[in-house]
């Protein structure tokens, strides 16, 4: 393992079908005061509204909200993409929204968000590629790599639709491939550390 | 030599492809929101077939098509009619009411794109009798997309969305009552641009547009940085009249502008505003 690794900043994830239930599994074992800001794209309908992150906040420590213009980036907050919006991070303080055309029929996409994140982030990110049915996230996963980022991916086999992560698996060489319980505490030990979480 | 990472280097890239825009064209995109920028730059960039942003350089200062194209890529976007249909529900509501109290009306779409909003507002002022009352401006930087939205054709498979959106926003008739099905093509019925103006404004650049009762530029601030959405947000303020409105986009908020006090929320959730 390298030692001279520099701290994480910052955690994005990328999720679509079946991520309701991936996301109560996660997102919970986040502490209130999670030193990280989270930036999560679920892909969803056009109209949903701000019900999935009025949910999570509910079942959460970790405030979940849906970002806005403008939106500062903090540590313990999870950061959804609004529906039919995509998600980017601007700089290293701020996140950003557009409505340009869907990427892999999606607005949000993962691939904007891990590209715009990893432009940023750089070797001190982590990418996290959960359930779903199209292969939306892998080249944002092969970007985070090609910056020095972590990619972490579900294990196909604990996934809702595994399409997604091994489409990620098949595109890259990820860090980790996690079971859907292993990812929430993986995610909370990273907690204002620069190292790996011990395995266990 | 300076160490600088790929994405320090890109950053770079993009600045110098920003100047050349600006001495060459005249367009001041600096104050773009850089990460999409990039998006649209790298997008314009793969399709043809160059390696690097830099590579953009030599043919952006000498080849006017090339840079149509790319000003095409830093302006378009691609909206619905109606979107957000709770939002047109809210304005029949909250703001129509209101407008009925003017004897004549100027409404301005700044950034209109390729006019589906406009439409949509010509479409609800009819329905609720304004329209006779009301001149439109419709105004974009970008004059290929002007003309799209002057001649009101859109794709066929468009409309369907189009008509969804139309009957949840709260419509009173049927939205083929309001277009004209050709080939492949639904074209709005001319009467709904009977009363606008369409003009070329930049909202980097120029100035007031003067004593408007109503302006819509919903998802264009999300485009922009901090400094020049507040440049934008005070050029609304001075166009308005006095207890005009002022409608942003779902995710756009005055809130922490400069402007914040110059305005009272009329319904938060959709974003309407009316100047104090």
């Amino acid at each position: 393992m390298q030692t001279n690794q520099r701290p994480i900043r910052a955690i994005v994830m990328g999720v679509s079908a079946g991520g309701l239930h991936a996301l109560q599994q996660i997102l919970p074992h986040l502490p209130a005061d999670f030193s990280l800001p989270v930036m999560v794209v679920q892909h969803r309908a056009a109209d949903s509204h701000g019900f999935l992150a009025e949910l999570l906040n509910a079942r959460c420590a970790i405030e979940v909200r849906e970002a806005n213009m403008n939106e500062v980036l903090r540590g313990g907050v999870v950061y959804l993409a609004p529906a039919d919006y995509h998600l980017l991070v601007e700089n290293a303080e701020t996140l950003a929204l557009s409505i340009d055309p869907p990427v892999h029929y999606s607005r949000p996409a993962i691939d904007v968000l891990f590209e715009s994140a990893a432009d940023i982030f750089c070797d001190q990110l982590v990418a996290v590629v959960l359930t779903g049915a199209n292969s939306d996230g892998s080249q944002g996963a092969r970007c985070v790599k090609a910056l020095g980022g972590r990619v972490i991916v579900q294990d196909p086999a604990s996934a809702e639709v595994d399409t997604m992560p091994a489409a990620t698996l098949s595109a890259v060489s990820v860090d980790h491939i996690l079971s859907l319980e292993e990812i929430g505490p993986y995610l909370a030990g990273l907690h204002g550390s620069s190292h790996e979480p011990a395995s266990s | 030599m300076i160490d600088m990472s790929e994405p320090e280097l890109e950053d770079l890239e993009i600045d110098l492809v920003l100047e050349a825009l600006q001495r060459r064209y005249g367009y001041d995109f600096r104050h773009y929101a850089r990460a999409t920028l990039k998006r649209r730059l790298e997008k314009r960039c793969q399709a043809a077939g160059l390696p690097h942003l830099s590579n953009m350089l030599p043919v952006l200062l000498r080849d006017k098509e090339f840079v149509d194209l790319l000003l095409r890529d830093m302006s378009v976007v691609v909206t619905e009619m109606f979107r957000d249909p709770d939002f047109f529900k809210m304005l029949r509501c909250k703001v129509v009411p209101q407008l009925r109290t003017w004897p004549y009306l100027k409404v301005w779409h700044a950034g209109c794109a390729t006019g589906e909003e406009l439409y949509s507002m010509a479409i609800l002022l009819t329905e609720e009798g304004l329209y006779e009352r009301t001149r439109f401006y419709a105004t974009d930087f970008n004059s290929q997309a002007l003309a799209t939205a002057r001649e009101g054709i859109y794709p066929l498979d468009r409309v369907e969305k189009f008509a969804r959106n139309y009957r949840q926003s709260g419509g009173m008739a049927s939205f083929s009552d309001y277009s004209l099905a050709r080939y492949r093509s639904v074209m709005l019925k001319p009467q709904l641009r009977e009363r606008v103006t369409f003009a070329t404004h930049n909202l980097v650049t120029d100035g007031v547009f003067g004593d408007m009762n109503l302006i819509v530029c919903r998802n264009v601030l999300i485009y922009f940085d901090k400094i020049l959405q507040n440049r934008v947000l005070e050029l609304f303020r001075d166009s308005l009249c006095h207890l005009g409105f002022l409608c942003l986009g779902n995710k756009e908020t005055l809130e922490f502008s400069s402007v914040a006090k110059d305005f009272e929320v009329i319904d938060r959730e959709q974003r309407i505003y009316r100047k104090r």
